[in-house]
């Protein structure tokens, strides 16, 4: 009995232990030695030899750089972009989950933002903004709109890259969608509507609760992926383009980094960004009791 | 004409709407791909170019070793996946039915490693591997990927669990299985779904992943597709219809794989065993 006990408490940890090594093997060191960058004085000059800095780099995160106007915009570019992603994903998730003429034609069609490399797409989109001869300015043009200075208004540019970058993440979340909805019994649907129950209470009170499981994660994790999302953002604004105003905190963090070689503040800016989504992520997950099951 | 007829015919609307809106910009990069002269920007909204030439994608499959990076790409994705099926369908297992002292925090531990930017994590990665003597070396990048794809599958494969109804293993239980075997028996062969969705997003996870693989990967010979295409892009004069043939090359493989597992994202498998 005290072998069998001591056996299935080690059975967990059995399942659970190798998938944990992975990420702790990968994960744990490259951690550790950024927290020790950030409070280092490491830049292009002394990249070999870094002096140590304390608090300073967060100190000066706090005090003079525009913080909190980048982390407004992160929030706004994670926001809109997360509920687009949402809403259309399970919209077409919902479309094509039923016996549709074409569907594997449809799904086959709807997931190619997903597959193809970010680079040529993020590419491609900068050119559909153009003034002169991109694709949107020259359709809105037959419509009767006037164009749009898509890439040189700061605002405008910040849209820009927020519609290339909803065309490019609902895709995964139609596919989990999907995945979700196969986990509803067929017979919830088949009592509901023998009570008469119309679509949208069905939907509401059947098909959310039980995706619940599946996109509560998907969500999460694909807030945290956009807040920390630099390819299409950088590569439409051209690294912050007009006049650094299209920044959102990973991008400002690149531009530290790699443009002006301050390895140690941004270090420790990421350290900050780190720390906000941890705290956003426990409450989300325990607002939504994500690590607790529906039934 | 009835309801149910409008209603499809709706259906189909928006559908065709938002496919045509989706596969836009993917035919543009086909346009590119057949320009004559190389430019990536044209006045023109002509999807077919003037003067259409399959030049690049001659260059792309024949030119180049793009037999190669292929191969080193599919080795690579296929373990990669197999890999993050294996560790993320056992780990999610014990997370969604085994109540254990370390479960919240082992579930959030996995969120928590997303949340770091990954542009600061590119040095000390370099340093890791190289440590480990993992760099230039397939495995390298075989370890970092796994390790992109597991918290994803780990946090999707609970959640899909978790609508099992548990009847079904504490009746195998009694029947004599041991809790492993009834994993493997029973809620593994209801879990298709999602093993499809992480399949896909695991073989995702590398396959057109450039950066981890220019900081791991030095010779040609083990170049991913990626990099194969990024090496490339520098060495013709049609640069940009080169690197659009390419991409869109890269993409065929995923689309294939997803027209393949989607046999099992089609409802009308239904929970047998236990009515609701």
């Amino acid at each position: 009995m005290a072998a069998d006990s001591s056996r299935s408490r080690l059975f967990p940890w059995l399942l659970v232990g190798p998938a944990m090594l992975v990420m702790a093997l990968v994960v744990f060191y490259p951690f550790v030695y950024n927290v020790g960058i950030a409070f280092s004085d490491m830049s292009l000059r002394t990249f070999r030899n870094p002096g140590f800095a304390g608090f300073r780099h967060f100190i000066e995160i706090f005090t003079t750089s525009p913080l909190y106007t980048i982390l407004g915009k992160t929030v706004i570019w994670t926001v809109v972009n997360v509920t687009f992603h949402v809403a259309i994903g399970l919209s077409l998730a919902l479309l094509l989950n039923g016996p549709v003429k074409g569907r594997n034609i449809y799904r086959a069609l709807l997931i190619l933002p997903w597959a193809m490399p970010q680079y040529i797409v993020a590419l491609t989109w900068k050119g559909m903004f153009n003034y002169q001869y991109g694709a949107v300015n020259l359709i809105l043009g037959r419509l009767g709109v006037p164009p749009v200075s898509w890439l040189s208004d700061a605002t405008a540019a910040f849209a820009s890259a927020i519609i290339a970058n909803i065309w490019l993440g609902f895709p995964f979340m139609m596919v989990i969608c999907l995945g979700g909805l196969q986990s509803i019994p067929k017979e919830m649907y088949e009592a509901a509507d023998i009570d008469g129950a119309p679509a949208w209470t069905k939907f509401r009170r059947i098909t959310l609760p039980l995706l619940k499981p599946v996109l509560v994660p998907a969500i999460v994790l694909g807030i945290v992926w956009t807040f920390n999302s630099l390819n299409v953002l950088w590569l439409i604004t051209e690294g912050g383009r007009p006049a650094n105003q299209s920044h959102i905190l990973v991008t400002w963090i690149y531009n530290e980094a790699f443009t002006l070689y301050r390895y140690g503040y941004a270090a420790a800016f990421s350290i900050i960004i780190f720390l906000i989504l941890l705290g956003f992520s426990i409450l989300f997950v325990r607002q939504t009791r994500g690590t607790e099951a529906v039934y | 004409m009835t309801s149910a007829r409008w209603k499809s015919i709706l259906r189909h609307l928006v559908l065709i709407v938002i496919t045509l809106a989706t596969i836009y910009p993917v035919l543009q990069v086909i346009g590119i791909s057949l320009r004559p002269d190389d430019r990536l920007y044209s006045t023109s909204l002509a999807l077919i170019p003037k003067g259409a030439t399959l030049q690049a994608w001659h260059n792309v499959l024949f030119e180049k070793p793009f037999g190669t990076w292929l191969r080193n790409s599919l080795f690579i994705s296929v373990v990669v996946t197999l890999l993050s099926i294996t560790l993320a369908s056992t780990a999610a297992y014990a997370f969604a039915r085994i109540r254990f002292r370390g479960r919240q925090a082992g579930l959030m531990g996995f969120l928590v490693t997303q949340m770091f930017p990954a542009t600061m994590l590119l040095l000390p990665t370099y340093v890791l591997m190289a440590r480990l003597k993992l760099i230039d070396t397939p495995a390298g990048l075989i370890i970092a990927y796994v390790a992109t794809a597991l918290p994803f599958c780990v946090w999707t494969m609970k959640g899909f669990y978790e609508s099992i109804p548990r009847e079904l293993e504490e009746a195998a239980l009694i029947d004599g299985l041991t809790p492993f075997q009834a994993f493997l028996r029973i809620v593994l062969p209801l879990s298709t779904p999602a093993l499809a969705i992480t399949a896909l997003f695991s073989f995702m996870a590398g396959w057109s992943e450039y950066i981890v693989a220019r900081v791991v990967i030095s010779s040609k010979g083990l170049y991913t597709l990626p990099l194969g295409l990024a090496d490339m892009a520098g060495t013709f004069q049609t640069e940009w219809a080169n690197y659009a043939a390419g991409s869109l090359l890269v993409c065929l493989p995923v689309v294939t794989l997803f027209i393949l597992l989607n046999r099992f994202l089609v409802s009308g498998l239904t929970l047998g065993g236990v009515k609701g």
